[in-house]
């Protein structure tokens, strides 16, 4: 188990140093000259042009800034933002949380309608309840969740007026972060009416972020199933007499979850290209929001900063279903 | 009498003949609703882009003083003149989602072409030349697959400056790994087999073995990738077009549209809901053909 974990890991170290490579390259394809589209519009003379090349290093061979950039990198330095001034990670990681707790939220709720209807459209096959749920998880899965968000809001917040359009809480309440997850920090705070207000506002943000990972869900949980409904302990399990409940809920489900498992696992991805989305549609305070922001306000290192600690981040979590995977199914483990 | 025979033995001789491939392939894949049904709305779209400048009634940038937020003919103050209704400078709506269609189209087929011949190139010399050819390629397609694809295709753009061919570029260049993966996987299977061996040895050269043997052997997972990869590269660039980071305005482009929209969400449903409604149908339409393809040519691919 030790050696392959160990494999995984220095299997991951090539691709993060890629990446590093990746973002310093692509940032240094940016046209124009990096002093000047720090310095805005204001201009600048030749001598405190020469001085900040200097300062930033940039008068040096690209090799040789490569080299510093990563030195900087293992000091936890990313850079600082052009506009705020402050430290990329420092900002990353005030506005992760408000990320995460999206995402958690979208995902347990996908998890929580995709199983079940998967499940059942399984063991229901070709009826039509089985072919309603294909239908619509195929519709969800080619949604444009930019439009969805809008016409959610459309509905829900403007003819119906039940939830807010944006933001993460009501300008009502201030509370303390403590774990940054608002859920968590309201009802903490004792505030009557703050995780209310908190609650609300997740609504439709969580729905427009697991309608993909939703839709995923349900065909996969579909597929597995009906793989391990055509095996042969099944049978057996029927055989015996067992209820069929039992039969689907312990001896099915429990090996379909393998495959189930991983495809969650790889939805990280897919649920930050999300949360970009989502995040700017119910300006949600996150980090999608943000790099959209930096974007737009030629911030580069926030993106070059952000672009790395995304993918830092997915690369620990695929590595983390790797090896969950490994413990749930020993086949896995086992050298070629 | 010596007539009647000849012709029943003919019939009866008929059936022994295997069908060409493309009818095997069509009785497989006329079963599938679901797929005929994507492929007619496909059809019908791209007879909608391809005559977008006759079937439209109005220019999609020309503006109308006179006509502004107008909504669609059912409604109480929308007339059969813009019967979809006109967006908040005047433009009809009907008009901007026709044109709409021939870009989006334009630009699912450009993407995936460039993805495909670039991908596929990739793939097989890294499935051929193997060494560090192939791991320089390989580790690259890992980068991109682990940068979520919005994120990467963003950066992109913001270097290379928004529009629609720069938005083309990116979403083309996030797609790649999948044919590279395709592509290297069926050629490291293929170059074992007997037929490729014994072509090797009739003295075929690397190109000709990879080009004219090995590679119509893979087409069939290549086609349905391609047809799925179709409405990524919608569904991306029209998100890009929405950031801000795709199609310029006044490019008649559905996720530009709908950024432009968003303002109005409160009192113009219309300008909001259908550029969605288009990129969902052409979405869902290009999923609905790639699956049915994927049954038809490959029940193995079949999830």
């Amino acid at each position: 188990m030790f050696r392959f974990v160990l494999t995984r890991v220095t299997l991951i170290v090539p691709t993060f140093i890629g990446i590093t490579l990746l973002v310093f390259v692509l940032i240094r394809l940016i046209p124009g000259d990096p002093i000047e589209t720090m310095a805005g519009e204001r201009g600048l003379d030749a001598a405190l042009h020469e001085r900040l090349l200097q300062e930033y290093g940039l008068d040096r061979p690209v090799l040789v800034q490569y080299w510093f950039y990563l030195l900087r990198l293992l000091h936890g330095d990313l850079g600082r933002s052009i506009v705020t001034h402050k430290p990329v990670i420092e900002e990353f990681a005030s506005l992760f949380p408000a990320t995460v707790e999206l995402s958690l939220c979208a995902i347990l709720f996908a998890l929580c309608l995709g199983l079940p209807a998967g499940i059942i459209a399984a063991v229901r096959r070709n009826s039509i309840f089985d072919h309603g749920v294909m239908g619509v998880s195929l519709t969800g899965y080619s949604m444009p969740i930019f439009w969805w968000g809008l016409l959610l809001i459309l509905l829900f917040s403007v003819q119906l007026g039940w939830t807010p359009v944006s933001g993460r809480i009501s300008v009502l309440y201030f509370v303390q972060p403590v774990t940054g997850f608002l859920l968590i920090d309201t009802l903490l705070s004792g505030e009557s009416g703050a995780f209310t207000s908190a609650l609300s506002h997740l609504v439709l943000p969580t729905i427009v972020l697991g309608t993909v990972p939703l839709a995923v869900i349900a065909r996969m949980t579909r597929s597995a199933m009906l793989e391990v409904l055509g095996e042969d302990y099944i049978r057996t399990a029927r055989a015996k007499g067992l209820s069929n409940f039992r039969v689907i809920a312990i001896h099915a489900l429990r090996n379909a979850l393998i495959p189930i498992v991983t495809v969650i696992g790889l939805q990280v991805g897919l649920l930050f290209t999300g949360a970009i989305l989502t995040e700017t549609i119910f300006s949600w305070p996150g980090v999608g929001k943000w790099l959209i922001e930096g974007i737009n306000r030629r911030d580069y290192p926030i993106l070059q900063g952000g672009t790395l600690l995304i993918g830092a981040i997915i690369m620990t979590v695929n590595l983390l279903v790797d090896v969950t995977y490994g413990m749930i199914n020993p086949r896995i483990r086992r050298p070629r | 009498m010596t007539v009647n025979t000849s012709t029943i033995t003919k019939v009866l001789v008929r059936p022994a003949e295997p069908p060409h491939p493309f009818f095997e392939f069509y009785s497989y894949f006329r079963q599938n609703t679901g797929a005929v049904i994507g492929l007619w709305i496909i059809v019908a779209l791209a007879v909608l882009a391809v005559t977008a400048d006759f079937v439209a009634p109005y220019s999609p940038i020309v503006t109308n003083n006179a006509a502004f937020l107008k909504p669609p003919f059912w409604q109480a103050g929308g007339s059969l003149a813009h019967p979809l209704g006109t967006d908040a400078i005047g433009r009809d709506m009907l008009s901007r989602l026709i044109h709409g269609t021939r870009l989006s189209l334009l630009i699912g087929f450009t993407v995936i072409s460039i993805s495909i011949v670039v991908g596929t190139t990739l793939g097989l010399i890294a499935g051929f030349y193997r060494g560090i050819i192939e791991i320089a390629i390989m580790r690259l397609m890992d980068i991109i697959l682990t940068l979520p694809s919005l994120l990467l295709a963003i950066v992109i753009v913001a270097i290379l400056g928004p529009g629609v061919s720069n938005a083309l570029l990116a979403v083309a260049i996030v797609l790649l790994p999948h044919y590279v993966r395709i592509a290297r996987a069926a050629i490291i299977t293929e170059t074992a087999k007997d037929y490729v061996t014994a072509a090797k040895v009739s003295g075929a050269g690397s190109i000709r073995l990879m080009v004219k043997e090995i590679l119509p052997n893979c087409m069939a997972p290549l086609i349905v990738q391609a047809t799925l990869g179709i409405s990524t590269a919608i569904l991306d660039a029209a998100a890009l077009g929405f950031l801000g980071l795709g199609a310029q305005p006044p490019t008649p482009e559905w996720g530009t549209m709908l950024a432009d929209a968003r303002e109005f969400v409160l009192r113009a449903w219309w300008v909001v809901t259908f550029p969605g409604l288009m990129i969902l149908i052409t979405v869902l339409a290009f999923n609905l053909l790639g699956d049915g393809l994927r049954d038809a040519l490959d029940p193995k691919l079949k999830s």
